[in-house]
């Protein structure tokens, strides 16, 4: 047991284990702020949730920081309300029970592209007389432009780019270009919008209330997919989903390796003979195969797939040299002084041939974790990643079967990915970094 | 045969029998002796006699390549050859006997701290908790001279006599009636030999064990030994008590052994047994030693019966 304190206090020796340990550490954090702040039923919620949570996100669009990147700027993503205040609202009662809202919202734009999509949320309380507006947009240069004349029901949503009204008033197919665009050259214009609603209500306790919606280019840290989803949260509740996969597997998988061996090797007899010939047959198996035959035909939970992963990894090659140093370390003078002294078959097994193997199981279960990361992420990216789950690999099949390289959509893939290889590299640092201390072939004079 | 209670322990033609690809391996082959409470047997034999294994089949710490294991062994009267492996193993392992085993400075878990592991037989076989196994452990590291300070200690921070004391501990924590020691001595340095063999004087005093000492080192073993047996080529070939059999022995094979110790102050060379024991696995008709023997003759053809004589036995046509 000291020895394996001192092994970790000799970490600190190698600068790529302590990055190694960085990575890791960062990605723990990642996790645990994933989980804290997006607890896990919002983020299913979320990550499962249509229109009705994600109208306000455009579709396809890249992180906004891409714009430090680029001499063209991009649109980014906003809404504003009247019931927040984020949108003036001005009642004036008017005679027999009428009152007049004046809303109006102004706004800079100052982008290179156009945006995607407007959309005006309506929700209005009466009891018989629907509400009318009519709405305004006021360009830059002082042109006024009447959008819409109509009268709203208790829930309506005025989608501006598929107005055939507008359409026709403007003279063109491309509402939101035309909106925008300065009618001498064409181009997008730059400057102060401003959106002026003038409601009309018909009876005393009638109310209305607006959500404005501007749809981008562009919007948050990560971006959107088809679905208008924050790419945040499938990235961020990708880190404990794919850390807690990675390790669990690893860690399943090498201490029943351990123990399996352990116990082969010590009970000998039949005990090992069939230990033997299911690890042949199963190394024999194609693993990925099952799997996603049990994917297909059973079940795409996380956990029937990390159930299938463990016991289809235990009787593998290392079970074999496990048995080959078990086989040493059982005819150590201190295991027939054990068993002189009465100690049984089991309390041999677990207190003296195991401990004589974690020094060998450190840095292997470290080094095996991105494996079963990525075993995860393949998976989905194959079509059987957890239904409910937001993972990174089920990111990369959604971009994939969206066409995303194809589209150029890179960051789609790329941040995904780029948490994948930042997880196996972190892994793989600490586990080479553990190799060298524990193994005593590798280590440094 | 009707074993007397008093005795301790009687074996009764124990037999151990190893396959080998060769052949089979005759280490053991009808072994009889007895030990009475608080005495100390010492068994003498070169290296290859069956010594060790005597003590394995005593324990039944069998290989897996047992040809043939029978006979009797009488533990305070019981027959622990009747025994299944696990009533033997609650039982027998530590409770009636313990072994010191041969090259005792690697019999403890490097992994595990010294204090824990002269713990484990006391917490399997005592049934008690680790804070009350460890009283016992201070107590016994007392008896055989270990600094109480050491418990907390790992087995490569132990010198060599150190840990033979450990190992020595450990087959005493159970206190049981009987402690084998497979060459205990071995590897150690003369002053070390001496003191582990005063603490086992003491022991055998203080807590009135009794030892089954199983060695090749005649000097050191006449200082404990209260009988000795000689073994050869699987055979106890003579038993007396010590003070009879050291300066007279009757056996021509004890006879040479003896002679074959180098004395201070002699100027007579130490003498040698020409010749090389036979192998276990082709052992010849008759006497085992004849072919080695200076008093050979023709009856030695025959396998000779344990003779008695004043008290002595002897496996020899010469006292028949």
């Amino acid at each position: 047991m000291n020895a394996i304190k001192n092994s970790f206090q000799n970490i600190s020796k190698y600068p790529s284990a302590m990055m190694g340990i960085l990575v890791v550490v960062a990605l723990v954090a990642l996790a645990a702020y994933a989980m804290i702040t997006i607890p896990y039923n919002e983020a299913i919620r979320l990550w499962r949730g249509g229109e009705e949570v994600w109208y306000r996100n455009p579709k396809f669009a890249p992180p906004a920081w891409i714009n430090y990147f680029s001499s063209k700027k991009y649109s980014e993503s906003f809404a504003a309300r009247t019931t927040d205040g984020g949108i003036a609202k001005e009642v004036i009662p008017g005679a027999e029970g009428t009152s007049t809202v004046s809303i109006s919202y102004a706004f800079d734009f100052s982008s290179d592209f156009y945006p995607q999509e407007l959309l005006i949320y309506f929700t209005s309380k009466y009891q018989e007389k629907q509400p009318f507006i009519s709405a305004e947009w006021q360009t830059p240069d002082g042109r006024m432009i009447r959008i819409a004349n109509l009268g709203i029901s208790k829930k309506q949503t005025y989608r501006f780019a598929q107005d055939d009204k507008l359409k026709i008033r403007l003279k063109t197919d491309e509402v939101i270009p035309a909106l925008f665009s300065d009618p001498e050259t064409g181009k997008p214009l730059k400057g102060r919008y401003q959106l002026l609603i003038t409601g009309t209500t018909f009876e005393p306790g009638s109310d209305i209330d607006v959500e404005f919606v501007f749809h981008g280019q562009v919007y948050g840290l990560a971006g959107t997919d088809q679905q208008r989803r924050d790419l945040v949260v499938p990235l961020l509740w990708g880190a404990p989903v794919a850390l807690a996969f990675g390790l669990i597997a690893s860690l399943g998988t090498s201490v029943l390796t351990m123990i399996i061996a352990a116990v082969g090797t010590w009970y000998g007899g039949w005990v090992d003979e069939l230990i033997q010939r299911i690890t042949e047959i199963n190394l024999v198996l194609p693993f990925l195969s099952i799997l996603i035959m049990i994917g297909t035909f059973y079940s795409r939970s996380i956990w029937v797939i990390l159930g299938a992963t463990i016991l289809l990894s235990i009787f593998t090659g290392s079970i074999k040299a496990y048995r080959a140093v078990f086989m040493q370390v059982k005819e150590s003078m201190y295991i027939e002084a054990a068993r002189a002294y009465g100690a049984s078959g089991i309390r041999i097994v677990f207190l003296y041939l195991i401990p004589r193997m974690i020094p060998l199981l450190i840095p292997g279960l470290v080094s095996a974790v991105p494996a079963f990361v990525f075993l995860e992420a393949s998976l989905a990216v194959l079509g059987l990643g957890d239904p409910v789950l937001p993972t990174w690999g089920k990111i990369i099949q959604d971009a994939n079967s969206n066409g995303a390289l194809y589209r150029g959509y890179y960051y789609w893939i790329l941040e995904p990915a780029v948490l994948l290889m930042i997880t196996g590299l972190g892994f793989a640092m600490l586990g080479f970094a553990l190799d060298r201390i524990f193994n005593p072939k590798l280590r440094d004079a | 045969m009707n074993q007397s209670p008093q005795k301790l322990l009687q074996i009764e033609s124990l037999v151990l029998h190893f396959k080998t690809s060769q052949g089979v391996v005759q280490a053991v082959d009808k072994v009889n002796f007895e030990l009475d409470t608080n005495r100390a047997v010492v068994i003498l034999g070169e290296s290859g006699c069956g010594k060790s294994s005597l003590a394995k089949a005593m324990l039944r710490l069998l290989p897996r390549n047992v040809d043939t294991y029978t006979g009797r062994v009488y533990l305070q009267g019981k027959d622990v050859m009747a025994y299944d492996e696990e009533e033997f193993r609650q039982n027998v392992r530590w409770v009636g006997m313990s072994l010191v085993p041969q090259a005792a400075m690697n019999a403890l878990n490097p992994v595990i701290k010294v204090g824990d592991q002269v713990a484990e037989p006391a917490m399997i076989h005592l049934g008690i908790k680790k804070d009350e196994a460890m009283v016992l452990v201070r107590r016994m590291f007392q008896h055989v001279g270990v600094p109480d300070d050491f418990i907390n200690r790992y087995p490569f921070e132990l010198s060599g006599g150190m840990r033979q004391r450990v190992a020595l501990a450990m087959a005493l924590v159970t206190s049981p009636s009987l402690i084998i020691l497979d060459e205990p001595t071995s590897a150690l340095d003369l002053l070390t030999q001496a003191n582990i063999m005063n603490v086992l004087k003491r022991i055998k005093h203080e807590l009135g064990t009794s030892f089954i000492l199983i060695t090749h080192d005649i000097a050191t073993s006449s200082e404990l030994a209260d009988e000795v047996a000689i073994m050869y080529a699987g055979q106890i070939v003579e038993v007396g008590h010590a003070k009879d059999f050291f300066p007279a022995p009757l056996h021509p094979y004890a006879q040479m052994l003896m002679a074959s110790v180098p004395r201070l102050r002699s100027e007579s060379d130490p003498m040698f047994i020409t010749g090389q024991p036979p192998s276990l696995i082709d052992l010849p008709k008759g006497c085992r030693f004849a072919a080695r023997c200076p008093f050979r003759f023709e009856k030695c053809g025959e396998e000779p019966p344990m003779l008695g004589k004043n008290g002595r036995k002897v496996k020899c046509w010469l006292y028949a």
